[in-house]
C-alpha cells in the first residue's frame, strides 16, 4: 500500500531509489562531531585499525580539489578494505582491533584522515590486485557519489600487475589512483589527493 | 579464494542523475569531466561490504523526539508537527534488505540545521537536534519518529527554497548499492521548483523519492506516519564464480 515503488519498463524488476546530493549538512548524520555534536556511545569514523589489529600501520590523507582548484571542504568521504591478509571483515564492530569500513570528513584542515593498516592483495578471477582502498566521495553539488581506489607506490610491481589498474584505458590516468609516500608522521603517511575535473582528474569507476 | 559475493544489477545511468547538472550550480565544478571507467560487474572488492549489527544503537538513536532533550528550564518535545517516518528497504527483485544500517538527517521545523556552518535566521530548538539512525528489522523494516522539518531558501537562483526534506542514507549488502538520497513530502508545491530535485530528468525518479502520507500507519491525537520505501539494486540469487 502507498508505495512508491516504480517499476522498469516490463520487466519487472523496481527502479533503484534516485540518489540525491548529501548536501553541506552531511556531517549532522555522519560525521556527527563535525557539525558540532557530541558523539552517540558508538559511531562510524577514521579509525579502522586499533590496539592489536594485525599488519602494517598506516596513515591515509588526502583532500578533495574542484574544477577551479578549490578544496572541497564539506566532503565526506567512506573507505572499505581488506584486512592486512587480503579478506574483507564484513562485520563492522568498535570493539574488534579492525573494521574494514570508515568514514572520514575534509572540515577540518581540509584533509580527511583515516588510520587503518595496509590491505593485503585480493584476488580477481584468479588474479592478484595490488593492495588497494575503495573510496566514496559524496559532498554538496555530487548528485550521486563518486566512487574510485587508492593504491600505494610503494607496490610498483603489484601495481603493474592489477588487472583492474590495467583496465583503465588511459595510461596517464592510471597514475591519478596511486597515493603518494610522505615523510614525517609516526607510521607510514600516505596522499591520496582527489581531482574532480581538471587536468589530473582522478579515474572514477562505475560498478 | 573464491568469495561468496554477489552480483548486483548494474546502475542504470540514465535513470539516477548525471554529474554535470548546471541548474544546480555547484555541481558544475564538482562534476567530473572524463568517462566513468565500467568495472562491469566489479570484483571482490566492490561486491562486498560492511554490516553493522555489531554497531551499537543508542535507545532513542531512531527516535528524534527524544535523542536530543535538554534538562532544565527548556526542556521539553521539540517544536513542530509530529511525524513518524517508516517504511521498508528492498531490492530491485523486491527482496526485503533486512539488517541494514539508515541514517537521516534533517533541519528541525524551522528549516534551520544544528550545523556550525548553518546560519539560516531561523532559530534553533533546544530539543532538537535532527540525527537519526537505526537498523532494518527481518523484513527490511525501519522507522523514525520526529518533527516534519521546514523548507529554508539557499543560494542557487536569487530566490531558491528546498522543499521540505529528510536526508536518508542506506548501505544494503555491499558497497555496491550504497545510496544516499533525500526524502519529499507528497504535495508539497516546492518539489517541482527545486533545482536540486530536477537534476532527475524522469518525473517517476522523483516520485521515488517522494514520501507517501500514511493514515493506516498514524496514531490519532497523536502523529501522521509517512511512508518511504527504499529500493536498492537487486543482488543476483544465482551466479556462477569463474
Ligand atoms: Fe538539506
Amino acid at each position: 500500500m502507498y508505495s512508491q515503488y516504480k517499476l522498469q519498463d516490463d520487466s519487472g524488476l523496481l527502479r533503484e531509489t534516485a540518489s540525491q546530493t548529501a548536501g553541506p549538512f552531511v556531517h549532522i548524520g555522519l560525521a556527527l562531531e563535525i557539525a558540532g555534536f557530541a558523539s552517540r556511545d558508538d559511531e562510524i569514523w577514521e579509525t579502522l585499525a586499533k590496539d592489536g589489529a594485525k599488519g602494517e600501520r598506516i596513515e591515509l590523507v588526502g583532500r578533495v580539489i574542484d574544477g577551479n582548484g578549490d578544496m572541497v571542504r564539506d566532503a565526506l568521504i567512506e573507505l572499505w578494505q581488506a584486512d592486512s591478509e587480503g579478506n574483507y571483515i564484513s562485520r563492522f564492530d568498535n570493539k574488534q582491533a579492525f573494521s574494514g569500513f570508515g568514514r572520514s570528513a575534509c572540515a577540518n584542515d581540509g584533509d580527511f584522515h583515516f588510520y587503518t593498516v595496509k590491505p593485503g592483495q585480493v584476488d580477481f578471477d584468479g588474479k592478484p590486485m595490488a593492495p588497494h582502498v575503495n573510496i566514496a566521495i559524496f559532498a554538496r553539488g555530487i548528485n550521486l557519489h563518486l566512487q574510485t581506489r587508492a593504491y600505494f607506490e610503494d607496490e610498483a610491481d603489484a601495481n603493474a600487475a592489477c588487472p583492474i589498474l590495467n583496465s583503465v584505458p588511459s595510461v596517464t590516468r592510471r597514475q591519478t589512483l596511486i597515493a603518494t609516500k610522505e615523510s614525517g608522521g609516526d607510521v607510514p603517511r600516505y596522499r591520496f589527493d582527489i581531482y574532480l575535473q581538471g587536468d589530473n582528474e582522478t579515474v572514477f569507476f562505475d560498478f | 579464494m573464491s568469495q561468496p559475493y554477489p552480483f548486483f544489477l548494474p546502475r542504470d545511468r540514465n535513470w539516477q542523475p548525471e554529474a554535470y547538472t548546471p541548474g544546480y550550480k555547484t555541481s558544475i565544478a564538482r562534476s567530473p569531466r572524463q568517462g566513468l571507467v565500467s568495472l562491469h560487474r566489479g570484483s571482490p572488492s566492490e561486491r562486498s561490504g560492511p554490516t553493522f549489527e555489531g554497531l551499537d544503537m543508542g535507545q532513542h538513536d531512531n527516535d528524534l523526539l527524544m535523542n536530543f532533550r535538554t534538562e532544565g528550564e527548556a526542556a521539553g518535545l521539540p517544536i513542530g508537527e509530529r511525524i513518524v517516518v517508516h517504511g521498508q528497504v528492498i531490492d530491485q527483485f523486491g527482496k526485503p534488505v533486512p539488517h541494514t544500517l539508515v541514517e537521516m538527517w534533517q533541519a528541525n521545523a524551522g528549516g534551520r540545521y544544528r550545523h556550525k556552518k548553518d546560519s539560516y535566521l531561523a532559530p534553533l530548538d533546544p530539543n532538537f537536534g535532527g540525527v537519526g539512525r537505526c537498523m532494518t528489522d527481518g523484513e527490511g523494516r525501519y522507522r523514525f519518529r520526529t518533527v516534519r522539518p521546514g523548507p529554508y531558501p539557499w543560494p542557487n537562483g536569487v530566490n531558491t527554497w528546498r522543499p521540505a526534506h529528510i536526508h536518508v542514507s542506506v548501505m544494503g549488502p555491499s558497497i555496491s548499492t550504497r545510496l544516499i538520497t533525500q526524502l519529499y513530502f507528497e504535495g508539497d508545491p516546492l518539489i517541482p521548483q527545486c533545482p536540486i530535485v530536477q537534476v532527475l530528468k524522469d518525473v517517476d525518479a522523483v516520485d521515488t523519492m517522494t514520501a507517501r502520507l500514511d493514515m493506516a500507519h498514524s496514531r490519532p491525537m497523536d502523529y501522521l506516519a509517512y511512508r518511504f520505501d527504499i529500493v536498492v539494486r537487486g543482488a543476483l540469487q544465482t551466479y556462477f564464480e569463474e
